[in-house]
């Protein structure tokens, strides 16, 4: 520790969410004002022109949403911050993001809803909405750090991956997280990799803004002002980039938006597990709660029971085998989350039935704590 | 030497509780130690209720709020009614006796200390008292050097200040410097 | 079409999807000539739309086009310009799109002055979801959710342009394209946020409903009831009624959005701006 706490520094989860940004080559913020996320907008407000990136406060929350794809397609790296409302205002325009493909971070401080409801409490309520809550269909790829060395990390991964995939990618953490103030070692630059956008290699006249060139079915984007004078539109479109009403058309456009993600499951699904070999009682938690599962867990072990945790990194695409996998061995799975039941259902799909499912759930503004946790694991024994 | 702290600050929003629990997680930091600092807080700037909490451990930190508190200061009657119960039994507890006057129930080591009323009357300036209280805390507690602490103080606060926040600290110290003392 | 201007359509894209009649094409076309008279790059020109008849324009544009949201075209604009803002940026819009949906985007990109290009088509009318009334209609319009008559007062666009902070605002029209142009061109000049209203005609859905006569009739009573504020200034008084100024109505230049950002950076960065 003597040599890493050089590096040391006590950062705020919204903060390391923002230097991770920058770290990411983020040039571009649009946002509006809401609690609990609104530090990242006002350190991104200081920190973009240093770089010779920019910010702006937008009028509203759709308005920030449209001038983060607007900077994108200029070649911009581009991000927006928000909670629960904001979230619900941007997903029409993420949805414009989702069928033109163009990468962009979207971060989540959740706090408790529906609607006004506990602007500086903490919640996890935005889960389903992060999944479905822009219109049509669309895969989602969503990340959700529980410490703030992982708000860093995780938010310079969200770039890459949208870059990677050209897609929106979210990064939600709860309000105990954002604010939470946090030992964090900063990576010196190249420590951890950056992913830039494929860009085409033909010129002009063969450039096709749509189609994919490699098994990756991700199609190069040429950024607005480089000459490739193409279109972008929110329509369903063919592999030229122009509207099409055709049904094979618009089927194989959408498919590919599914492919380009679901064929690279590996590459995007992440979680943690903790002592999930011989465990009897699966946990599974995310965000803060899993800290507080991780530390029941350890209370549990310290008590002769053979529980373990599992800890989804990315909350969509959701880990399902991983959970199938332990739930085959295991006696009852435990989902701990703040809400009243979200991922809880997902976890039912994947156990598939071989265990029974249990909820720690609540939605009241306070932490789950680990001695909730343990009281529910000894319940089910 | 405990090494797993958890201490919690409760109080009224305005009191620069939230400041205190990170200039304490910093100073934490600082002696190469591991830190976590949470909050919670209402809608209101000023007033309102205000509570931080800061763990400190040696390793790593799963739990970042605290579920029973070796050290706990608070500054208000409510957070006295509110906090006081939940504590370790051998918790150091200090209260700030300017403003919580009734007689608490409480477990753990009781240290009253007028900690507003000398942030006023010794340093000038009752906004001060949350540096007065951090001096208390680390002089009662050791919970970090006293030299990481001035200096997270001093990165801290507004610059111009330095003289005042260090004399507040002082202050903090010398207030329990008896109580230590006859321990 | 006319050679010198066929370089600026994706000519393979026609024909378009506007009715026969529709005005849309002429208006664009003093886009395109407005555009090669200022001589702009057409590779770092970038069109803009929302969602409506006059959005899908810049399908048939051969720049770099994004066709956005309903009503979110200048909010999107303003990300394009603000990240890159060597580049030109029009906005194509429409009444529903720009005053109805996208009224808050429009006052606050003109308070910005940032520098956009905005051409609003003014057909009074939805015509994509086949003829609702928009805040442009006049009172009393017959349309398909106002089948007793639209009780709701019309936006002046141009006052409110101007009102939020518009450096430049003028008002053409499909019947006088030399005078269109002629507006476009000034307001692509003007570093700032340019609006242009282009009353534009949708026989199909409002001049049916409303008794304005065939595509003809309604360019020609544009014809009429359009004069210039000096025209309308040398009527006399009784001849003023139901006159339509169009013209350049507001030009005063003001910093500039992006402009001044970059002397945000400077300032960032250490420098002295």
């Amino acid at each position: 520790m003597s040599v890493t706490s050089l590096k040391a520094k006590l950062m705020q989860g919204n903060q390391a969410c923002a230097e991770g940004a920058i770290y990411a080559g983020a040039s571009f913020y649009a946002g509006y004002p809401i609690t609990p996320s609104t530090e990242i907008a006002e350190i991104l407000s200081e920190r973009l022109p240093q770089v010779g990136g920019r910010f702006i406060q937008m009028e509203d929350e759709i308005a920030s949403m449209a001038a983060v794809i607007g900077a994108s397609v200029t070649g911009a790296k581009a991000m927006t911050a928000t909670s629960g409302p904001g979230f619900s205002l941007k997903q029409e325009n993420i949805g414009h993001a989702m069928i033109t493909e163009v990468p962009c971070v979207i971060a989540n401080v959740m706090r408790l809803g529906p609607s006004t409801g506990g602007p500086t409490s903490p919640a996890q309520g935005d889960v389903m909405q992060a999944r479905w809550g822009t219109h049509g269909d669309h895969p989602v790829i969503t990340l959700c750090p529980n410490s703030v060395q992982e708000c860093f990390e995780l938010t310079v991964k969200a770039f890459n991956m949208a870059e990677r995939f050209r897609t929106p990618v979210f990064i939600m953490f709860d309000e105990i997280i954002g604010h939470m103030r946090e030992r964090v070692v900063l990576p010196e630059p190249g420590q951890i990799p950056v992913v830039n956008r494929k860009k085409p290699e033909v010129g002009p006249e063969s450039y096709k803004a749509y189609e994919p060139v490699d098994e990756t079915l991700v199609p190069p984007m040429a950024s607005f002002g480089d000459g490739y004078r193409y279109h972008v539109t929110g329509l369903t479109h063919d592999e030229t980039g122009f509207a099409t009403t055709k049904p094979e058309k618009m089927a194989a456009h959408l498919q590919r938006l599914h492919d380009k993600i679901n064929n690279f499951l590996p590459e995007v699904v992440d979680y943690e597990e903790q002592s999930i070999e011989d465990a009897e009682v699966v946990l599974l938690a995310y965000g803060s709660v899993a800290r507080a599962a991780s530390r029941a867990v350890k209370d549990a072990r310290a008590a002769g029971l053979k529980v373990g945790l599992i800890r989804p990194i990315t909350l969509w695409p959701f880990p399902g085998e991983a959970v199938k996998k332990a739930a085959a061995k295991a006696k009852a799975v435990i989902v701990a989350e703040m809400n009243l039941g979200q991922i809880i259902n997902e976890v039912r799909v994947a156990v598939e039935g071989q265990a029974p499912v249990y909820g720690v759930l609540r939605a009241d503004g306070e932490p789950i704590s680990p001695t909730e946790i343990l009281a529910k694991i000894k319940e089910v024994l | 030497m405990r090494d797993h702290w958890e201490i919690r600050f409760g109080g009224t929003g305005g009191q620069g509780l939230i400041t205190a629990g990170v200039i304490l997680a910093e100073a934490a930091i600082i002696d190469g130690k591991n830190a976590v600092q949470s909050q919670s807080y209402g809608p209101e700037s000023r007033g309102g209720s205000s509570k931080a909490e800061v763990m400190i451990a040696n390793d790593s930190i799963d739990y970042m709020k605290v579920l029973a508190a070796d050290v706990l200061l608070v500054m208000s009657p409510e957070a006295a009614k509110k906090y006081c119960p939940e504590v370790k039994d051998d918790a150091v507890v200090i209260i700030d006796s300017t403003y919580v006057k009734d007689e608490q129930p409480v477990k753990g080591n009781v240290y009253r200390v007028n900690i507003s009323l000398l942030a006023k009357q010794e340093v000038g300036r009752e906004v001060v008292a949350n540096i007065v209280a951090l001096g208390v805390l680390v002089g009662l507690t050791k919970v970090v050097s006293w030299d990481a602490l001035v200096q997270a103080v001093l990165a801290r606060v507004p610059k111009g200040t330095e003289e005042m926040n260090k004399k507040a600290l002082q202050v903090g110290l010398d207030a329990v410097k008896g109580l230590i003392d006859a321990a | 079409m006319n050679p010198e201007i066929a370089q600026y359509y994706r000519v393979n894209k026609l024909p378009h999807i506007w009715c026969p009649g529709c005005s849309n094409g002429i208006v664009v076309r003093s886009i395109v000539e407005a555009i090669d008279k200022a001589g702009l790059d057409q590779d770092k020109t970038v069109i803009v739309s929302g969602i409506g008849c006059s959005s899908r324009a810049p399908g048939y544009m051969n720049f770099d086009t994004l066709h956005t949201t309903h009503g979110r075209a200048l909010a999107f604009a303003t990300g394009v310009k603000l990240a890159k803002p060597e580049l030109n940026v029009f906005v194509i819009t429409g009444d529903g799109d720009c005053t109805a949906i996208g009224g808050n985007h429009f006052i606050h990109a003109a308070r910005r002055n940032i520098d956009l290009n905005v051409i609003l088509f003014n057909n009074n009318i939805y015509g994509m979801t086949g003829g609702q009334y928009s805040p442009t209609s006049p009172t009393g319009t017959k349309a398909t959710t106002a089948v007793y008559g639209n009780i709701e007062r019309s936006f002046d666009s141009c006052k409110l342009a101007q009102t939020a902070g518009a450096s430049y605002v003028a008002r053409g029209n499909a019947f006088n394209t030399r005078q269109l142009t002629d507006i476009i061109l000034k307001g692509i000049e003007n570093p700032g946020f340019s609006f242009i209203e282009a009353l534009s005609s949708c026989p199909v859905y409002y001049g049916r409903r409303n008794k304005k006569g065939g595509p003809a009739d309604m360019l020609k009573w544009q014809r009429d009831v359009c004069v210039t504020q000096a025209a309308y200034d040398r009527l006399p008084e009784e001849k003023r009624a139901g006159k339509i100024i169009t013209g350049v109505l507001h030009h005063e230049p003001q910093p500039e959005y992006t402009a001044e950002y970059a002397k945000i950076i400077e300032k960032a960065q250490g420098g002295n701006g």
